[in-house]
């Protein structure tokens, strides 16, 4: 049994201009110690699904269909004060930027203690050790003296350490890290990455990896969903996805990507943007942008179906028997 | 926009959607966010008819008011002290009642609006004026002007608003002979409240200078040639204006009690040219004996003014804050 | 932080200098002094005399140094009108108008913090609408208005509460006439001081309420619940922490204000304190009355910024941070 499941889920926000979809009935799971890689460009809807997967979606906004199934037990409908629950001990999350995630007027050494005190029930001296080597594990040097400092006597690298720890203080089962890197400088990017990586392994976390940045989710994720306008385009393992790409927006995603081992003559691009919230096209919501749509596409909106390789794509060119058609 | 597809079959096979036309500026107004928000709030549709209420009623009291109370010739002692028109004793032409000179109270009511509002406008932008000025200059000019400046501002910062006025106003009134002052103390008074609230304009102004100083339009036309004083002026002013207007909006219903105090304690406005302020302090002595009319319905009547453009004024704010869309 | 304070300390001597500056060219320009005390008959010899005495005679840098001599000693000269040393009329004085600024303040922070927390926190609840109803009004109404209601009703319909004077006061300290251990001098304060604070109370509940919405905002709380706290750690620990910094700056500032208002609270209620002494002074131009008022405000107001830099600097780990060094 997968440990997170997802059917079906969409998330809407009603506003005066209408009602926006931003997840659209996404579907997938998440296997123990599993790490899958959400990838998309800004505004597909990866940071929502996460939010929505924890509860945490800014009203107006609000998860109007599908469940949430964490463990085999259902949590998109528990009642708040069990959710509460479910935060920080069986699902952690860490944001994209630690400046302004951790509290500045609170010691890390608090913040941490607190974390885990209200999960674990620990004593104050306990809380603190644990603290403590939580901290050495993430890689603060000199850890005993620096856990009462504060944030904003830290550096990025290493407030995203402490980020890092605090999320996975309570012993959680799933991480959702959202753009974990994105907002560090690009030396400290694979360090980090690194560490969140190993630590997940080493306590068998299961870590759903939200960014934009494919190269991050080629080193570090098992599998990867491509998510676009609110859907998910293609799923399926991270080499499959990576070197044989089954829908046209994955194709061209990996195209646009440079290379250092081999020679390219031209980035390839995409025309066009996504569409925005309020104008998603009818049917396959790529459809104005790729080179291969046919009338299927501009008529009927394609679900997740078997590719022929490991890959399963939302796209009508794999919709008879798995293998790949000719556009008409 | 979606369907922008260039050079592929699916372009060819499928007509692009129609453009928009573009909305007159009437039309856009209305499908704006800030007449959406408008249109949508209730008690901002409130304050926002009542304040037009007792603006229109105080600027053509001349032709409104019932009674003109500066006339003295059409005053009569015996009218003296009539409740309003509801209770006991009182008469319909009299609809709220009458001070201790026979004057009809509606009508003070409504003239001494008119100078509240009067010295309430005229004061913000007495102050708008020089706050926007000494901001675009401190923030554009920079270096030493910019720092003696926004010292300037901080020591007067460390002096609550209603202080300085009184000072000032107290400071002219030394300085001046009487009848001098009493001719020109209602600018004296809008002086003196103009100028103990300007910071905040110049503080705003000075921020955005600064932000909008080192964007491009500025440095081309700097290589243009143009001086210095003409890119304030009609470059960086018009971008800077949107917080100020909030302020202004902000700020009158503080000028309007600002002017009701100073002449309810006596050192505002003369005593020929009554405020809401006046009205209320010649009331307060009449309290004891019963006559609360007098002191009671210019409350009201300025309570409900400040009330309604605070109202506006927190409406504004919110509707143009980005933060919170 | 020896260091802070005494940088903080010359920061204010500008300002001290400024004002002392300005009340001194009042004196030495604005009106004359001499006319004042000789009254209507004099001779010129008898004015020569006056001058020489008085040193108007002597170079501006000369009496300004005079000024400031006898300044700082409290010595402001005779009151133009009641002929009595300055000094002594305002410490005689003091007493009132600090009791009734202290009351105000202590009634506005009581009841204006609470209610903002409150409202910031149950943001849609009737009693939260309820107490924004009045604190709109608090807003607008000017301070004058609500004394001669509250005299209205309390003092001439019921009948129940005094509508002028302190009452009866005891002298402590050889030199404090105060109000608070007399039952009538406590009649007398309720409505003065309700009157001086209602203002303030609104002005720190709205205050209180917009910084709570901002912080409820802000990412440290989405990750604190993201971890899981409790309400109550999030709501009374970090929110309610992280709102009272900046209050802690507006609410000192306010003590000024307050002060300044007693002006109009005094003259309402005839209170014989220090602000119905400057407004008569400012309606005789009395000199000598308006300077010291002045210079005693400022230094008030400047000691009153240094308090609450000082306790900004306490709470703020960030500002401690700074001058102790970040460690990286």
């Amino acid at each position: 049994m997968p440990l997170l499941e997802v059917k079906n889920l969409r998330v809407q926000f009603p506003t005066r201009r209408g009602v926006l979809t931003a997840v659209d009935d996404v579907s997938f799971t998440i296997d123990e110690g599993e790490v899958l890689g959400v990838v998309g460009e800004s505004g597909a809807g990866k940071s929502i699904t996460g939010a929505a997967i924890i509860r945490l979606i800014e009203p107006p906004g609000r998860i109007s269909g599908g469940e949430v199934i964490l463990g085999g037990r259902r949590i998109d409908d528990l009642p708040a004060e069990e959710m509460r629950h479910v935060r920080g001990k069986q699902i952690g999350a860490i944001f994209q930027d630690p400046l302004t995630t951790l509290n500045p007027l609170y010691s890390i050494g608090r913040q941490l203690a607190e974390t885990m005190q209200t999960h674990l029930g620990l004593s104050d001296r306990d809380a603190r050790a644990r603290a403590i080597r939580w901290l050495e594990d993430v890689g603060i040097p000199g850890a005993a003296q620096r856990i009462d400092a504060y944030p904003h006597q830290f550096s990025g690298g290493m407030r995203q350490r402490v980020v890092i720890a605090l999320a996975l203080c309570a012993e959680p089962r799933l991480v959702i890290a959202d753009e974990p890197t994105t907002a560090l400088d690009v030396s400290i990017q694979a360090q980090v990455i690194a560490l969140l990586k190993r630590l997940c392994r080493e306590h068998g976390t299961a870590v759903m990896l939200v960014t934009h940045d494919m190269g991050v989710i080629a080193e570090t994720a098992d599998r990867v969903a491509v998510m676009y306008a609110g859907r998910i385009a293609e799923i399926g393992p991270v080499r499959d996805v990576v070197k044989n790409a089954r829908h046209p927006y994955t194709e061209g995603l990996m195209g646009s990507i440079p290379s250092l081992t081999h020679r390219v003559e031209r980035l390839r691009q995409i025309d066009g943007s996504m569409p925005r919230l309020t104008d998603i096209p009818r049917g396959c919501a790529f459809n104005p942008r790729c080179s291969r749509a046919f009338d299927r596409c501009r008529a009927e909106r394609p679900e997740l179906m078997p590719t022929g390789g490991a890959s399963r794509a939302a796209c009508w060119l794999y919709a008879e028997r798995g293998e790949a058609r000719d556009a008409a | 926009m979606a369907g922008e597809a260039r050079g592929t079959e699916a372009a060819a096979a499928q007509p692009a959607p129609p453009m928009p036309r573009p909305m007159g500026p009437v039309a856009r107004f209305l499908d704006s966010d800030l007449w959406y928000s408008f249109s949508h709030s209730p008690l901002t549709i409130v304050s926002a008819v009542v304040a037009l209420t007792l603006i229109g009623g105080a600027l053509f009291a001349p032709v409104l008011a019932p009674h003109n109370p500066f006339d003295l010739a059409t005053l009569n002692l015996m009218d003296a002290f009539n409740p309003p028109a509801w209770l006991e004793g009182g008469e319909r032409q009299f609809l709220l009642g009458t001070d201790d000179q026979g004057r009809d109270l509606l009508s003070t009511i409504m003239y001494g609006a008119r100078i509240s509002l009067f010295v309430g406008f005229c004061s913000v932008i007495f102050a708008m004026t020089l706050g926007v000025t000494i901001g675009l200059v401190a923030g554009f000019v920079g270096g030493t002007t910019d720092a003696v400046l926004m010292r300037i501002a901080d020591i007067k910062l460390t002096f609550p608003a209603i202080l300085v006025a009184l000072l000032v106003d107290g400071l002219v009134r030394a300085a001046l002979p009487r009848e001098l002052h009493d001719r020109i103390a209602l600018w004296v008074v809008i002086f003196a409240i103009g100028i103990s609230n300007w910071v905040q304009y110049a503080r705003t102004v000075r921020g955005s200078t600064l932000v909008e100083k080192n964007k491009e339009y500025v440095m081309a036309a700097r290589v243009i040639g143009l001086s210095s004083s003409r890119i304030m002026t009609s470059h960086v002013l018009p971008n800077v204006m949107g917080p100020v207007l909030v302020i202004a909006t902000l700020n009158l219903g503080f000028a309007i009690l600002a002017e009701a105090t100073l002449s309810f304690l006596g050192v505002g406005v003369p005593p020929t040219q009554p405020s809401l302020g006046t009205l209320i302090r010649i009331g307060n002595d009449f309290l004891f004996s019963g006559e609360w009319w007098i002191t009671v319905f210019p409350g009201i009547t300025l309570a409900l003014m400040v009330l309604s453009v605070n109202l506006l004024g927190d409406w504004l704010r919110d509707a143009l804050n980005p933060k919170l869309r | 932080m020896f260091a802070f304070i005494v940088s903080r300390l010359l920061q204010a001597l500008p300002v001290m200098l400024t004002v002392s500056l300005i009340s001194f060219a009042m004196f030495a320009y604005v009106g004359d002094p001499v006319a004042i005390m000789l009254g209507q008959d004099y001779t010129e010899a008898q004015r020569q005399a006056l001058i020489r005495d008085l040193g108007l005679d002597q170079p501006f840098i000369v009496q300004f140094w005079e000024f400031l001599k006898n300044a700082v000693q409290g010595n402001f000269g005779l009151s133009y009108r009641l002929a009595r040393p300055v000094s002594d009329l305002i410490l005689e004085r003091m007493p009132a108008t600090l009791e009734l600024s202290f009351t105000a303040a202590f009634l506005a922070l009581a009841i204006g913090v609470p209610m903002g927390v409150y409202t910031g926190l149950y943001r849609n609840s009737l009693l939260s609408r309820f107490f924004l109803t009045i604190s709109l009004i608090g807003v607008s109404l000017p301070t004058f208005l609500i004394g001669i209601l509250l005299i209205l009703v309390f003092a001439v319909d019921l009948g129940v509460l005094p509508s002028f004077g302190r009452g009866d006061t005891v002298m402590v300290g050889g030199w404090w006439a105060t109000g608070f251990l007399t039952v009538s001098g406590l009649k007398a304060l309720i409505l003065p001081s309700i009157t001086l604070g209602l203002f303030q109370m609104t002005l720190i509940m709205r205050l209180v309420r917009s910084e709570m919405l901002e912080v409820l905002r802000t990412d440290y709380i989405k990750f604190a619940r993201a971890r899981g706290l409790s309400n109550r750690a999030i709501h009374f620990g970090h929110a309610l922490k992280n709102t009272l910094v900046p209050v802690i700056t507006i609410t000192g500032l306010q003590l000024g204000a307050i002060i300044a208002f007693a002006i109009v609270t005094e003259t309402v209620f005839q209170w014989p304190g220090m602000g119905l002494l400057f407004i008569q002074a400012v309606a005789n131009a009395d000199i000598p009355i308006m300077a010291a008022y002045l210079m005693m405000i400022a230094l008030l107001f400047v000691l009153i910024n240094l308090v609450v830099d000082l306790l900004y600097y306490l709470v703020d780990p960030r500002l401690r941070g700074s001058l102790a060094g970040s460690a990286r």
